[in-house]
């Protein structure tokens, strides 16, 4: 049942999702929470960038994350079929 | 036409079409019943994911959290929307890949147990039914707020409506019906916040509007002038730390709800499940995006337009005098100086508003046409009603599926087992509607259960059993029942008994991130020093592992 290249194909998707993971934590975690105060200092359009993170960035780069990551899928999909 | 009649005409129009929809969705199988046939376009299931999840509190009441809270509301906006990459790269595909019925199937058979599997189903009902009681409430406050009729009729026409749908359909009667749910309830949100923004920055997007123009940095001056923290002012009302584990919580907690994970069984494949969860996500960040823009102008409207004037020019507003009315809005001079104002000292402040009031009251105060009120009120109801529906089948697999097929009686023919579904989710939709009457007193809290122990039971759980195949029986039973105990004995002891909240002064909505860590922790630690688990398991997850391999074997017996 498991070809031979499986194994390739688990961890270049577990490499994938840590990838992902990262950029998320960095996004949610970081410019929206921990490092809000510093980000506020800057501003996109008439909005404190770390305010702006945390209420519409964030969320937009959430939705990027997940098609970037069913993209990533549907080519080591094909890579190791 | 009275908005009271369109709003007759409006639910009228949108109840009749999820009828249809349930009739048109009739089943006789049980994968039909619980999964849909597993056949939902990725599409349709995003949007149905999309409905499943925003619920009353999202559409009626969340923007105006935001707007009361100004940045520390980011905490529903970055926790119910984080959530889903979670759930998208680490546990819809591999759960689709299952492919079995519910969320206690996957952890009886990857568990090869029956007490991880009733641990999970007592999980699952517990979280299920507390969120469902607040629906059911949502449901007969729509009803009451726009036609006048009590609660309690209002909950027995939602329980009526969801009633006939989930019987008839299952599972694929209830997607359907999400699917139109959701159309209803985003126009019902898009139209009166595109209308606000066009109203005060000239900008019809509300996204770009809030970015782009300078309302918030006017309502910041405004906050000034009156001796509150900017409206952009982190950790004002919750410390750094706080913010940090409720965030958290409320993204693991969207990972672990059983009501969102089932929908992703309900599509074709592995890849359908991975692009169905961006679909869901953008489809949600549609509303969530626009809800902080709405929170920011409502507030910026009230307070310029209500702060400083006589009672007579306040109470001249139609919409002021109408909301004062309901005693969802409240003017009292108390300095008896002749005009009303805001304060931050309580004891001074002469406007008290409800939070509830800010998306109710957008399209009376954008002077929007009355069939424009009367698409709230309906795109309440869908929110409510589609939530709902999710939950109680829910509750209903639950007990029919996972305690009466798997546990009492595996013989059971299909006809037999989807006829006790059907009477379960009637029951279920019995249970819901009485406490949704007669709601106890902690109804408003109970969220705070329902994402903390998702946290702390499914979530830690169902991603060791993926990605850890050395995860076994005892590791997981440990690390879910201490999860849950742990979170339940804070939050209870911490809301209603007094318990100060001594773990770094964590809220009882950031502890369920404490209880993952545990169960995640406990799981791992207690599968090293115990047997491994039998090889058809270790085949089963490299089975789950692999996106092009034949369906996942049956479990041990």
């Amino acid at each position: 049942m498991d070809s031979p290249k499986r194994p390739a194909h688990w961890d270049a998707s577990k490499r994938l999702v840590l990838i992902l993971m990262l950029v998320w934590a960095f996004v949610s975690v970081g410019c929206s929470i921990l490092f809000v105060e510093q980000l506020n200092q800057f501003k996109i359009g008439h909005l404190p960038l770390g305010f702006w993170f945390a209420q519409q960035g964030s969320i937009v780069i959430f939705v990027a994350l997940i098609f970037i990551f069913a993209r990533g899928m549907d080519r080591l999909d094909r890579k190791h079929k | 036409m009275s908005v009271e009649i369109w709003t007759y005409l409006m639910i009228g129009t949108t109840f009749s079409i999820y009828i249809y929809i349930g009739w048109r969705s009739r089943v006789k199988d049980t994968r039909g019943f619980y999964v849909a046939g597993q056949g939902v376009p990725a599409i349709a299931n995003g949007a149905a994911t999309a409905a499943d999840w925003m619920s009353a509190a999202s559409f009626i009441s969340m923007a105006g959290l935001i707007s009361f809270m100004g940045y520390d509301g980011s905490i529903y906006l970055i926790g119910w929307t984080g959530g889903y990459v979670l759930l998208a790269l680490l546990l819809a595909p591999y759960l689709r890949k299952f492919g079995k019925y519910t969320v206690p199937d996957f952890v009886g058979d990857r568990y090869y147990s029956r007490t991880a599997r009733i641990v999970a189903v007592i999980a699952a009902i517990f979280v299920s039914m507390t969120y469902v009681a607040g629906q059911m409430r949502g449901v007969g406050i729509v009803f009451s707020r726009f036609l006048g009729v009590d609660i309690t009729t209002g909950v027995i026409v939602g329980m009526a409506i969801v009633a006939c749908f989930a019987v008839m359909g299952g599972m694929k009667g209830i997607t359907w019906t999400q699917v139109a749910q959701y159309g209803v309830l985003i126009l019902a949100y898009m139209i009166p916040a595109v209308a606000l923004a066009w109203m005060i920055t000239g900008n019809p997007v509300p996204q770009l509007a809030f970015t782009f123009s300078d309302v918030t940095e006017r309502l910041n001056g405004l906050h000034a002038e009156l001796g509150f923290a900017a409206y952009t002012e982190p950790f004002v009302s919750r410390s750094k730390l706080d913010v940090l584990f409720t965030t958290v919580a409320l993204m693991v907690g969207t990972a672990g709800l059983p009501h969102i994970i089932v929908r992703f069984y309900t599509v074709k494949d592995v890849r359908a499940a991975r692009y169905s969860a961006g679909w869901a996500l953008l489809f949600i960040a549609l509303l969530y995006t626009t809800a902080p823009a709405l929170a920011a102008f409502a507030r910026y409207n009230l307070v310029s337009t209500l702060n400083g004037k006589s009672i007579a020019e306040v109470q001249s507003l139609d919409w002021a005098a109408k909301w004062e009315k309901t005693g969802l809005m409240l003017f009292e001079d108390k300095n008896g100086d002749g005009i009303v104002q805001f304060d931050n000292d309580r004891a001074k402040n002469e406007i008290t508003v409800s939070p509830d009031i800010i998306v109710l009251s957008t399209p009376e105060v954008a002077k929007l046409a009355p069939w424009v009120i009367a698409l709230v009120a309906a795109g309440g109801l869908a929110a409510a009603l589609s939530t709902a529906s999710g939950l109680l089948l829910v509750v209903a697999s639950a007990i029919s599926h996972d305690i009466f097929y798997r546990l009492i009686k595996p013989t059971a023919s299909e006809q037999q087992q989807v006829l006790v579904g059907r009477i379960m989710v009637i029951v279920a939709i019995l249970v819901a509607g009485y406490i949704g009457v007669n709601p106890p007193g902690f109804v408003a809290q109970v969220v705070a259960f329902a994402f903390g122990l998702a946290a702390a039971s499914f979530f830690p759980v169902i991603l060791l059993g993926i990605f850890d195949k050395r995860t076994n029986r005892e590791g997981a039973i440990a690390g879910m029942s201490l999860g849950l105990l742990f979170t339940l004995a804070y939050i209870v002891g911490n809301k209603f008994m007094g318990m100060p909240a001594w773990c770094f002064g964590i809220s009882s909505e950031g502890i369920g991130t404490v209880g993952a860590i545990l169960n995640l922790v406990v799981t791992y630690g207690v599968s090293r020093i115990t047997p491994p688990p039998p090889e058809h398991i270790q085949h089963l997850v490299d089975n789950l592992r692999n996106p092009a391999a034949a369906i996942a074997p049956a479990s041990a017996h």
